[in-house]
């Protein structure tokens, strides 16, 4: 039995008393994803990343959320903000606080919106990232049950953050989950949304999400995607985002936790004036390894995008970064900025990095640009020469290097979980957890 | 407080002190001068700690201890802070940051508690206004796109923040027009006082005017070959160093 057709047995486990599309939408992914199987590091797209963790890994489907307050609170952030909470790909309505959504926004579970709103839901759901994307989308579509929804009316402004939490418990076998997550921002909609991944020590799970996000005419979006999970998960993410006129789509993809992490981002800036932006952080310790496949199609004229991704890596941890940018034929007075800059602590530390560009029209401007190195002895000089010890110039040249992708983050609690995991992540000797502190205290002051 | 012995250096494999004498004493200002190649960087550079120079004889002590067995930052905490002559940029690394971690490791070193934030800011604040610097300096990266006299004055600041016994200033004239040297030159004063030395390695009697020196001395091909009053630096602004070249040969 093949692995694809092992994790395919997951389905006759599961409801029959769905509706007749959602079966056969199932049924479709489950043909792709046996058609297809895992990928090996013969694709392309999978040469530096390894998932036989994954392909050979047994995983059941969560029956239940139960996670008390306690425990739930040692993994989410106290941020003020619309809650929508997963556990283990589970909804919890106990963890969840949709008390106060403004007027013309919902955020619901996605079993929820497919029975209330089947039309908009279904007709949106798989648009951006069908089953053909690549094996884990199939995958995902095959065993998808749950997952987050968020409509945002036509020139709504959502004040507060859309808060997404996907937590992933310690269990006593290893949970699967396949979550989607839909974002369709209104024409001149303005809002945040977060997904956190946050997992508990020890915690070995497996999640496959994918969130397809839309924006028409005008609208502006935020997107966060934290990923905390332990050092044992297993996290494969995918992102598709469509942008309309004049619309500007920012993403922060912050990546400090799990064993194997792969993300892909693609945008299809498709209107003038569409704007996007990729901000990108990894730390990465032990044997972590982290994968992210960026994508951004021009596909019409006047279109801007700006990456920057940065890779902090130590002990024997792996980097790959791939960041595409493609200029369609015709898409003429394009801008497009790429930028991916590694910071190696360790000598068995590991990065593959390939930046690509396609350009298609000749009226663009483009750049894009790779560095791999390490701190700068100088600086560490300078520093020490101020009476400051080697291992914390060292962390303050580190947190530094963050900084420039961390100086961007609008949500100061994000910003300074991040500092703070990174201060607090590497090498103890480091010791940089207590300045953090202290600039915070400075810049109350 | 710096008494350099018979110093030889050696970098990439060519002798460039070639037994250095100098004695230092609390409340003097020196001044070392001499023409390029000298070796006058070269010696900051080994007392401070820097990597790449190798000293095959002679010793270093400060305050009576062997400055050359002393860590980089421990040197710094026992009261030596160099003054580069072309400040390092730090990206990212804001200046408050650089400011109040140097503080405290000194405060720590001493067995001290560290400073609390409202008396960190009352101090760094006093010393940017004497520096004329705004107040945004804080929150901007180490030097990162400072003009050359904003990067010298900024290390004037770091002394008047952290008060070291011995101050090296490693051509700070250098990239100043007239009125950064004056408040570069009135910091520098300012740290003057019967405890403290000061030690000036330059190339003209310019900063000389504003910083009157108790000592001159004129390092030539890696040793001293003249020492004398301020009046020395004068006579050298008159003659050069051609002189003192025949003087030593003869």
């Amino acid at each position: 039995m093949s692995a694809a057709h092992a994790f395919l047995q997951r389905l006759g486990e599961r409801a029959d008393d769905e509706p007749t599309w959602v079966a056969a939408r199932r049924q479709a992914g489950a043909a792709r994803f046996e058609a297809l199987g895992f990928p090996t590091k013969r694709d392309e797209a999978w040469k530096y990343t390894d998932v036989r963790r994954i392909a050979e890994g047994e995983f059941t489907l969560a029956d239940d959320a139960e996670l008390d307050e306690a425990r739930f609170a040692a993994l989410g952030m106290p941020l003020d903000a619309h809650r929508l909470v997963f556990v283990d790909g589970v909804f919890s309505a106990a963890l969840s606080d949709l008390t106060d959504l403004p007027e013309g926004v919902s955020v619901e579970p996605l079993t929820t919106a497919m029975r209330t709103n089947h039309e908009a839901i279904g007709g949106a759901i798989g648009r951006l990232a069908g089953v053909d994307f690549s094996p884990f989308t199939a995958l995902n579509v095959a065993l998808s049950e749950e997952g987050a929804v968020v409509r945002i009316g036509q020139g709504v402004v959502v004040e507060k953050p859309i808060y997404v939490v996907f937590a992933s418990r310690a269990n006593e076998s290893a949970r699967m989950s396949h979550p989607r997550v839909l974002v369709m921002a209104g024409a001149r909609s303005q809002s945040t949304v977060v997904e956190h991944y946050a997992g508990e020590a020890g915690a070995a799970n497996f999640t496959n999400v994918v969130s397809e996000v839309m924006l028409e005419r005008g609208a502006i979006v935020d997107h966060y995607k934290l990923q905390e999970a332990s050092s044992e998960d297993l996290h494969v993410a995918s992102i598709h985002v469509e942008q309309g006129r004049d619309s500007r789509f920012t993403s922060f993809n912050l990546n400090l936790g799990g064993a194997l992490v792969r993300t892909d981002l693609v945008t299809d800036l498709n209107a003038q004036g569409a704007e996007t932006n990729y901000n990108g952080l990894f730390f990465v310790q032990g044997r972590q390894h982290v994968d992210n496949h960026t994508l951004v199609n021009h596909n019409a004229p006047n279109t801007f995008s700006n990456e920057n991704y940065k890779g902090i890596l130590n002990d024997r941890a792996r980097g790959v970064f791939n960041g595409k940018v493609i200029v369609k034929r015709d898409s003429q007075q394009i801008e497009a900025y790429q930028n991916n800059a590694n910071l190696l602590l360790s000598d068995r530390a590991e990065i593959d990095t390939k930046p690509e560009l396609e350009i298609y029209a000749d009226d663009v401007k483009c750049s894009h640009g790779a560095t791999t190195g390490q701190l700068d002895e100088e600086a560490v000089f300078a520093l020490r020469t101020r009476g400051i010890d080697e291992q914390m110039a060292r962390g303050l040249l580190t947190l530094a290097f963050a900084g420039e992708v961390m100086d961007q983050v609008r949500l100061p609690i994000i910003a300074e979980r991040v500092e703070r995991a990174v201060a607090g992540k590497l090498p103890e000797r480091f010791n940089l957890a207590d300045l953090v502190e202290v600039s915070d205290a400075l810049e109350e002051a | 407080m710096l008494e350099v012995k018979d110093l030889h250096v050696t970098v990439d494999g060519s002798e460039i002190l070639k037994g250095l004498n100098l004695t230092v004493n609390p409340g003097e200002v020196h001044a070392l001068m001499g023409p390029n190649g000298a070796g006058k960087s070269t010696l900051s550079a080994v007392i401070a700690g820097k990597d790449g120079y190798e000293v095959t004889s002679g010793e270093v002590l400060f305050e009576g201890k062997n400055l050359l067995e002393m860590e980089i930052e421990e040197r710094a905490l026992a009261g030596i802070l160099l003054g580069f002559q072309y400040p390092v940029e730090i990206p990212g690394v804001k200046n408050i940051y650089l400011l109040k971690a140097a503080l405290n490791a000194q405060r720590v070193a001493r067995g001290e508690e560290e400073i609390p934030a409202p008396e960190f800011m009352k101090l760094v604040r006093e010393q940017l206004s004497f520096m004329k610097m705004d107040g945004s300096f804080l929150q901007r990266a180490v030097n990162e796109g400072f003009s050359g006299g904003e990067k010298k004055r900024n290390e004037i600041l770091q002394m008047l923040v952290l008060q070291p016994k011995l101050a090296m200033l490693d051509e700070i004239d250098s990239g100043l027009d007239i009125d950064a040297m004056k408040v570069v030159a009135e910091g520098i004063n300012s740290l003057r006082n019967a405890d403290r030395a000061i030690l000036m390695v330059t190339h003209y009697q310019r900063l000389l005017e504003h910083i009157v020196p108790d000592r001159v001395h004129v390092l030539v091909d890696g040793r001293i070959a003249k020492s004398g009053g301020k009046e020395l630096a004068h006579e050298l602004e008159a003659r050069g160093y051609e002189w003192v070249l025949e003087e030593s040969a003869a």
